[in-house]
């Protein structure tokens, strides 16, 4: 469904992404893990049309969309879920989902976002205890739910997700995670970067390992989580095994 | 006829080149950044691992030789810390500085699913009684197939190689459907059998699997005939993993490679460039997920063509055409890999006798025989017997310790064989497939 070949991308005349090439095939979950600053974020915002590569192809859909801006990929159903979740303060929870819903506000009916409103309560049923309350007094994990949802509410064929686990206390990334895993069976695409890579090599079928914008190892995500030099490098388990 | 990994073997062209391309370039950064050896020939040639941007940058990528693995002995070519390795094996153990290979415990998955693979192409299933007479030891082809027999859940028989009477009363008791030995080898049993009165008929095989060394047509033929086996071909290199890198399905059209994980070229011997689709040249192999000891464009000096036209029974893979020449002078010899500058050190080294000699390679009931021809020094043309008879077995006791074969050596008239050129050296009238081995 989406495949980058070899894309270099520069921030000013820093290069933070080194020829980097992965692919997400439709209904898969897959994982992008590393140090900080090794270009996870860079990628995601290079995909997302945020920032343009210097060179290299990104094809989504068998289309080449390199340099595509992200209203164009939005329509084309590539949504981002930026880091820090970006939501709209002072506006409600209701609101900030029928923001997202904009994408789809002249050729989709009100009926039909009821109907995406109600999956997304059904999906994340604090959103819906909550849909009056302004969204900058929701917890952190809450407010992460409704940056999904809000992205959710464009109808998304792909979702691209940056560091979902950010600022979370541990059982709330577990509750994140859960419904990361639970939007492919609903036909979901996810790419997700992740520094939290033991949460996300959990839920990923597979995964690439990025470091100093290269990638230096991709496979499927139980066998990564087994590999040693991921174990020690991300995963925090060193001489001796550490217990869940 | 089954696939064993149809999600692997079946992908499209377009599908298998994105995967390829990842894979080599994680490849390229791993073995720059932790081998040694990767890191300053990419130095010495200006390069970075990320000039790799499609697959045909490969071309500008260094080759790595046998000799290099010999300069790297043991563990310099490692790219991971010994801790992580869980098994070793090596080229067959000689004086000469042998080749190791290491597996991490994602190398061994792998090597176990792609030869479950070339397994189930060549016809092998679960229900199979699966009889495995390649070394176990050292050399990689009895552990290696023995892994992937298991993957596939046939019953494996780990009789190694040897003991050829115990072998063949084995494999009748036992009821084996399914050999995997070199073709050599087989034709050897097939003449034993005979010896002791075996029919065909009273054996249980119906496939074959066969390695390690070339198998000519004739050989084919013998051994389908003596066996009672639908016999196939399969392709490994020691140095990069061992078997399970391409084999033949039961069509018999070529070896079906396993391009996930091995990327291949075939170049011109002499300039290194690439050859179009079909044309015959040497083959160059690129690891694209071993961990242990990732190899970049390992010159395997064998002589083969690809193609990619996807085959009838299914699979997408490229195929490459049976081995059956080499672009430089190695033999195999019951198994073991002979270069003939190896013996011609040997000889060096012994008085009275002149580094000229002629190879000749025969058969005898199927079991190879190595006569080495030695020229005899102008002033050692002695009539002693006693002298020449201890000379022949000092010559036949250096060439077993440093090459790992032992000759039958043959001592001659000063300048009867001469300098000779490659060609006269080796003298291959084996009929198993060396025959067609040798230039």
């Amino acid at each position: 469904m989406l495949k980058l070949q070899s894309v270099v991308t520069h921030y000013g005349r820093i290069v933070a992404l080194r020829g980097t090439s992965l692919h997400v095939d439709a209904g898969e979950i897959v994982a992008v893990v590393g140090p900080n600053g090794a270009g996870k974020t860079t990628a995601l915002n290079t995909i997302s049309g945020v920032i343009a590569p210097s060179s290299g192809r990104i094809i989504f859909d068998g289309q080449d969309v390199t340099g595509f801006s992200s209203e164009r990929l939005v329509q084309m159903g590539l949504v981002q879920v930026p880091e820090g979740r970006q939501l709209f303060a002072e506006m409600t929870v209701y609101e900030n989902l029928t923001l997202g819903a904009y994408r789809n506000s002249r050729a989709v009916k009100k009926t039909e976002t009821c109907k995406d409103l109600e999956y997304i309560y059904h999906v994340f049923p604090v959103l819906k205890e909550r849909t009056k309350q302004a969204a900058g007094t929701l917890s952190g994990g809450e407010q992460q739910m409704l940056a999904i949802g809000r992205a959710l509410m464009s109808r998304p064929r792909m979702l691209l997700l940056d560091e979902p686990s950010m600022g979370l206390a541990p059982l709330v990334v577990k509750d994140i995670f859960h419904v990361i895993g639970e939007l492919r069976r609903n036909g979901v695409t996810v790419l997700l970067v992740e520094q939290n890579a033991r949460a996300a090599l959990g839920i990923s079928k597979r995964a690439y390992v990025v470091e100093t914008g290269r990638i230096v190892m991709e496979g499927p995500a139980s066998e990564l989580s087994k590999n040693p030099e991921v174990r020690r490098a991300y995963l925090g388990m060193g001489y001796k095994q550490i217990a869940d | 006829m089954p696939i064993w990994n149809r999600r692997s073997e079946c992908m499209e062209r377009t599908e298998i080149e994105q995967l390829q391309l990842e894979r080599l370039q994680a490849t390229v950064n791993r073995a720059y950044r932790n081998v040694p050896l990767y890191h300053r020939k990419f130095t010495n040639l200006g390069i970075e691992p990320e000039d790799i941007q499609s697959l045909a940058d490969i071309r500008n990528l260094p080759v790595t030789t046998k000799d290099d693995l010999r300069d790297g002995y043991p563990y310099e070519m490692f790219a991971v810390p010994l801790r992580e390795i869980l098994r070793i094996h090596s080229s067959t153990a000689s004086s000469v500085k042998p080749i190791v290979v290491g597996y991490t415990r994602n190398d061994l998955k792998h090597w176990a699913e792609l030869v479950a693979r070339v397994m189930s192409a060549a016809g092998v299933v679960k229900d199979d009684v699966v009889q495995i007479a390649f070394d176990y030891g050292l050399f990689t082809g009895g552990f290696g197939m023995h892994a992937g027999a298991e993957r596939l859940g046939a019953s494996v028989i780990p009789v190694s190689s040897g003991a050829t009477e115990r072998q063949i009363q084995i494999m009748q008791d036992f009821r084996s459907t399914a050999l995997v030995s070199p073709p050599s080898y087989a034709l050897y049993m097939i003449s034993l059998m005979g010896k002791m009165g075996v029919p065909t008929a009273g054996l249980s095989l119906r496939v074959g699997l066969f390695g390690g060394e070339p198998m000519s047509d004739l050989a084919r033929q013998k051994i389908e005939s003596g066996l009672g086996v639908v016999a196939t071909d399969n392709y490994g290199v020691s140095a990069l993993i061992g078997p399970g890198i391409a084999g033949e399905c039961e069509l018999r059209c070529g070896m079906h490679v396993n391009e996930d994980h091995f990327l291949l070229e075939i170049l011109n011997p002499d300039t290194l460039e690439p050859l179009p689709e079909g044309e015959e040249g040497e083959l160059v192999i690129t690891t694209l997920t071993r961990e242990g000891v990732p190899m970049l464009r390992y010159r395997t000096r064998d002589v083969t063509s690809v193609t990619k036209v996807p085959c009838k029974c299914g699979r997408t893979t490229a195929r490459i055409a049976p081995i059956r020449k080499r672009t430089d002078d190695m033999i195999i010899f019951r198994g073991v890999a002979v270069y003939p500058a190896d013996v011609e050190s040997v000889l060096f080294e012994i008085e009275h006798v002149e580094p000229h000699y002629q190879i000749v390679l025969t058969q005898e009931s199927g079991l190879d025989i190595m006569t080495l021809n030695v020229e005899l020094s102008s002033e050692m043309a002695s009539d002693q017997i006693q002298r020449l008879l201890e000379l022949e077995e000092t010559i036949k006791k250096r060439v077993h310790a440093i090459v790992g074969v032992t000759p039958r050596v043959k001592l001659v008239e000063p300048k009867a064989v001469g300098k000779a050129g490659t060609g006269d050296r080796i003298v291959d009238l084996r009929e198993s497939g060396g025959a067609s081995l040798t230039p």
